[in-house]
């Protein structure tokens, strides 16, 4: 099935832009390791989820560029038009000549109902490509103004337009110092609306990236497309085909509906981190070789300790024993530096995967009380391998992992809502106090929900 | 180009980069009174208008040179199916941004040549002896980044930001060209001035192609160094004339976003009609940002009234403007004087790269000898080409300039921005050590880099931005976030209080450059002795007279000045107060859920109302 793609914003687009690459890099640079069948059936599958065919030849993305201002969106454009692997829509996208000046109110009241009828004509002919249609992913940031405001509405227009179809955010969280002063506001407006009208939010935190780039990846001067393209991998990983479940084998199910299933079990609880082993620069590939049980070691002790990437994992935590609800005083600390999951979803690429074991992933003291081990629980695998690594493996969590973040974060807004600065810039464009009180109502609830489990 | 010159300076500003194939403009008087040029039959005529000799027409790179004709017909076809096209907008817009009637905004893009003049455009007003020399460097400067960044000479979204470019034959109102090469460029921009020597003198001097005799106003009596003449007197007189040729200028624009006024505080012209004309603007449009360059007068001003007039524009900039940039004088005689020694003292003299210095007007397009105050107007026009230059150029974080005010200005009245321009010249190596890079950054903070008396190092701030140029990438920036951060104090509400930009054009000459923004109480000390200057002379109500003689000016006038200027250092001494304090963690809303599905919430005390 298909996935159109919405881009929005500076951010969303530059995003879009990597993905597509990658995407594309992955089934035409590599072969998989697997056989020629194999190889050919996960080429239809990626192909048909995130292609169309044009009479040229030349696949053409399934998304929709909106941006308030010209400059990103021609140069996206004109980038993918150049590579000639695959382009984008001549007609599927949409700019102003003017930014929302990283004002959410300005992309939420002001451009996004004005726009709205032709930002959604874009989505629904592009929707109307696809033979199947998943659902929509967006991407976006909660800094700017554009990608967070727009993008606010433009996933409620979604959802009212498209009941039946699943709705993903990507969302990027801005740098914890300074990219936009005013981040905290319009990430709580973001989040907040978002929470009411997406079916989940896939996070990706820019400070976690930029470590993964200068540690794991090894980059000395990184540049934002460096950080896109490490954000663009771990998407690919995620969404290039897999065999779900223990059903028949075949790639061709609904990629987000699935998603869904196996991690929002609960509307409360929709905000899913992404974790992603191995990842090293392209040049030390050729003399590294991984087993299952080693990546998959990590990727447990990644997950319940809550670690951004493999290097530097606090070994030390260990999921509370059983029956100890109450922890004793001397395991407070560690206890508290646990990560309770609400559900896991591992996707495994590449070479016998068919030995990899993965019970460690079911122990029932990783997840919380209400909900089965073996539901919250799923393994979808492929023996293609993904974009030039053997083996590599995915972890798409809804678990506690955003909750630091997001505590921050809202405390650092709500510090400054109290002295009411920046507030005139917001209802200047229709979004009173009252809004905001809302949002931080609607957050604060999110944050004790995922507290509490 | 053989060009047999019969004047040094009648080159077209745009030929030594070779921005115009063709040859200069039509627009060649002098003088503004003389507007009924018939339209240019023959080159030939043409020239020997502009220098007496014959020169030869310049041959344009390709050998081909539209004026206009191509691009012109591209332009009204595209224009033809904008109106076409049934009227969707449901709503009037809302968003900031004027648009001018003919705005085709309706049209997709059209790529992969996606549309010019796709962009925002700004308008630069001038008004007074300083503003218009401060102008004319701004547009010197920037025909001069233009050409190094432009090479092909086509009229792009980049040069629609500030200039038109016009079909000078289609006679007195050229057309607008949208499309294809340069023809001529004329300036989105105002003069204005009471008298008539400063503008007299640039309609004489290289640049008086890019303006022409519908950009001005003149006088030729002054203003008398009185607030009140300038802003009763010829606002009211000049109202409508002002009115008339903004919009003019607003409806070349096809989204006008900004208006930069550059004007003195001291004077009579600058202050008083400068802001005379910032509350036109506010009222005609209101949708479109008010950026105010405000030179302000330093202690030994030859001016006595300039502590009036200055306290006069300052009610005028509190309530009317969106962003002031305050700039005194002495800061920058004292980074010229910094940037001379530098150059001189032999250590560095032969390595530094002349047309880096910030106050540098090498490669320009006026070849004329310098005027003593070029060096100083240099720093500002610098000022503004960094300011404009990400909504002008692309990078890979976008900073547009109605970010600057969203971002900076956390409370109304206090917008006041603490600008610093770093390197102030770059040396000759090639090769750029990122020590080099770091010490960019840490002298954009350092006390004798602000454009204004102050030092934001030992006061508060409420927000900086830095607008990085060049090659210079994102763990750049973020290593020296942290690295600067502790030896700053942030108001507690804003610890992480930075916004940055990251523009891929640097400025002529340089490999990277960093324009530091700063909302900062520094600036109090400023208005605190501008106040001090005033009250000495309005306790003995000296000059006084000079003012009240005005129709329409009272003595409340300037009771109203000051204590508005009054208000504004409280504001900014409250929030000094703040700064002993400890960043305090404020009660949050709590929210209660006995299991987490079932939820019951209580909402937590609000936030204490304070009062700013």
């Amino acid at each position: 099935m298909s996935i159109v793609t919405v881009q929005l914003g500076q951010c969303g687009n530059q995003i879009g832009h990597e993905v597509f690459n990658a995407i594309c890099s992955d089934v035409h640079g590599t072969h998989g390791l697997c056989s020629k069948k194999e190889n050919e059936s996960y080429h239809e599958a990626s192909k048909e989820r995130f292609f169309s065919e044009e009479k040229s030849g030349v696949p053409v993305a399934r998304a929709v560029l909106v941006d308030m201002e010209p400059k990103v969106i021609s140069q996206t454009l004109s980038i993918a038009a150049r590579s000639g692997c695959w382009k984008y829509d001549d007609r599927s996208h949409f700019c102003q000549k003017q930014g929302s000046g990283n004002n959410w109110a300005n992309g939420y009241s002001v451009h996004g109902p004005k726009h709205k009828d032709r930002i959604m004509n874009l989505v629904r002919k592009e929707a109307e490509k696809c033979d199947r249609l998943s659902g929509f992913f967006t991407i976006m940031s909660m800094a700017g103004g554009t990608g967070s405001g727009l993008g606010a509405f433009v996933t409620q227009c979604l959802k009212d337009a498209f009941p039946a179809s699943f709705i993903l955010n990507h969302v990027i969280w801005p740098y914890g110092t300074g990219e936009v002063i005013v981040q905290n506001y319009n990430s709580v407006l973001t989040l907040s609306h978002l929470y009411r009208s997406s079916d989940a939010l896939l996070v990706h935190e820019n400070d976690v990236i930029h470590k993964i780039c200068a540690q794991l990846m090894n980059i000395k001067q990184i540049s934002f497309r460096d950080v896109n393209q490490v954000i663009a991998h771990q998407l690919g990983s995620v969404f290039q085909p897999i065999y779900t479940g223990a059903g028949p084998l075949h790639y061709s199910r609904s990629p987000l509906g699935d998603l869904m299933e196996t991690l929002v079990p609960h509307p409360e609880f929709k905000m899913l981190g992404l974790r992603n082993i191995p990842q090293m620069p392209e040049n030390s590939l050729a003399y590294s070789t991984f087993s299952w049980p080693g990546l998959i070691k990590h990727l447990r002790q990644m997950l319940i300790a809550n670690a951004t990437m493999e290097e530097g994992i606090d070994w030390q935590v260990r999921p509370p024993r059983p029956g100890s609800s109450i922890p004793s005083k001397h395991s407070t600390s560690k206890s508290l530096h646990f990560n309770t999951s609400i559900a896991n979803l591992v996707l495994l690429r590449g070479k016998d995967m068919h030995s990899a074991d993965l019970g460690s992933f079911q122990d029932p003291a990783l997840y919380t009380s209400w909900l089965n081990p073996q539901d919250a629980f799923n393994l979808w695998k492929t023996p293609r391998a993904f974009n030039k690594y053997e083996k590599s493996a995915a972890l798409v969590s809804n678990s506690q992992f955003l909750l630091k973040p997001l505590d921050n974060l809202v405390g650092k807004a709500w510090n400054m809502f109290a002295s009411k600065a920046y507030i005139h810039q917001y209802t200047k464009f229709g979004i009173e106090e009252e809004d905001f009180l809302d949002s931080f109502t609607a957050l604060e609830q999110v944050i004790s929900s995922y507290t509490t489990l | 180009m053989l060009l047999p010159q019969t004047h040094g300076h009648s080159t077209s500003p745009f030929e030594p980069a070779c921005l115009t194939p063709g040859p200069p403009c039509a627009r060649l008087s002098a003088h503004p009174a003389s507007t009924a040029h018939p339209p240019p039959p023959t080159d030939g005529i043409f020239h020997s208008r502009l220098g007496g000799g014959e020169r030869p027409r310049a041959k344009p790179a390709d050998g081909t040179f539209h004026r206009g004709g191509e691009g012109g017909r591209a332009a009204r076809g595209r224009r033809a199916v904008g109106r076409a096209r049934p009227p969707q907008r449901p709503s009037p817009p809302r968003g900031r941004g004027f648009r001018a009637p003919s705005s085709n905004e309706e049209q997709p893009l059209s790529p992969p040549s996606l549309c010019v003049a796709a962009m925002t455009q700004s308008v630069l007003v001038q008004v007074g002896q300083c503003g218009n020399q401060v102008g004319c460097r701004f547009w010197d400067l920037a025909l001069r980044e233009h050409a190094a960044v432009n090479k092909k000479g086509i009229y792009d979204e980049a040069l629609s930001s500030f200039f038109r470019n016009v079909d000078t034959r289609s006679g007195e109102d050229g057309r607008d060209i949208s499309k294809g090469k340069i023809c001529s460029l004329k300036a989105r921009a105002l003069l204005i001035d009471m008298e008539e020597g400063v503008v007299n003198e640039i309609l004489q001097g290289p640049l008086r192609d890019v303006f022409d005799s519908r950009q001005l106003i003149t006088d030729v009596s002054g203003s008398g160094n009185n607030w009140a003449v300038g802003h009763k007197l010829y606002g009211c007189q000049y109202q409508e004339n002002i009115v008339e040729k903004l919009r003019k200028t607003a409806e070349h624009c096809d989204c006008l976003q900004c208006f930069f006024i550059i004007h003195s505080m001291g004077g009579g012209t600058g202050s008083g009609l400068g802001t005379f004309v910032l509350n036109l603007l506010e009222d005609e449009f209101p949708e479109v940002y008010r950026f105010v360059t405000s030179v302000y007068p330093s202690g030994e001003d030859d001016v006595i009234t300039s502590p009036y007039n200055s306290v006069l524009a300052m009610k005028e900039l509190n309530e009317h403007a969106d962003c002031v940039l305050p700039i005194e004088n002495e800061s920058l005689f004292d980074i010229v004087n910094k940037i001379h020694q530098m150059v001189n003292s032999g250590k560095l003299g032969s390595i530094v790269k002349q047309n880096s210095l910030v106050t540098s007007s090498a490669g320009s397009t006026k070849t004329v000898q310098e005027k003593p105050f070029d060096a100083m107007n240099n720093i500002i026009a610098n000022l503004l080409l960094n300011l404009t230059s990400s909504a002008r150029f692309e990078g890979s974080l976008n900073m547009d300039l109605n970010e600057i005010s969203m971002n900076l200005v956390p409370f109304p009245r206090l917008h006041y921005l603490v600008s610093s321009l770093t390197p102030l010249y770059t040396l000759t190596d090639v090769n750029v050590p990122s020590r080099r890079l770091d010490q960019m950054f840490s002298d954009a903070f350092s006390r004798d880099h602000q454009l204004i008396q102050a030092d934001p190092k030992h006061s508060l701030y409420l927000a900086c931005a830095l607008l990085v140029r060049g090659n210079v990438q994102v763990s750049d920036l973020r290593r020296n976030i942290e690295r600067l951060k502790p030896s700053l104090h942030f108001v507690s509400w804003n610890q992480e209080g930075w916004k940055t930009g990251l523009c891929s054009v640097p400025p002529v000459g340089h490999s990277h450059s960093l324009l530091a923004l700063a909302n900062n109480t520094c600036v109090k000390p400023t208005f605190m002795e501008l106040k001090e200057r005033f009250m000495k002379l309005y306790k003995k109500k000296a000059h006084l007279h000079h003012y009240l003689h005005i129709d329409g000016m009272e003595q409340s006038c300037f009771s109203e000045a000051i204590s508005s200027l009054s208000d504004l250092i409280e504001e900014y001494n409250e929030l000094d107060a703040t700064k002993a304090f400890q960043p305090l963690q404020l009660s949050r809303m709590t929210c209660r859920v006995p299991t987490s599905c079932h939820s019951k919430m209580r909402l937590g005390q609000l936030p204490p109302k304070l009062s700013v």
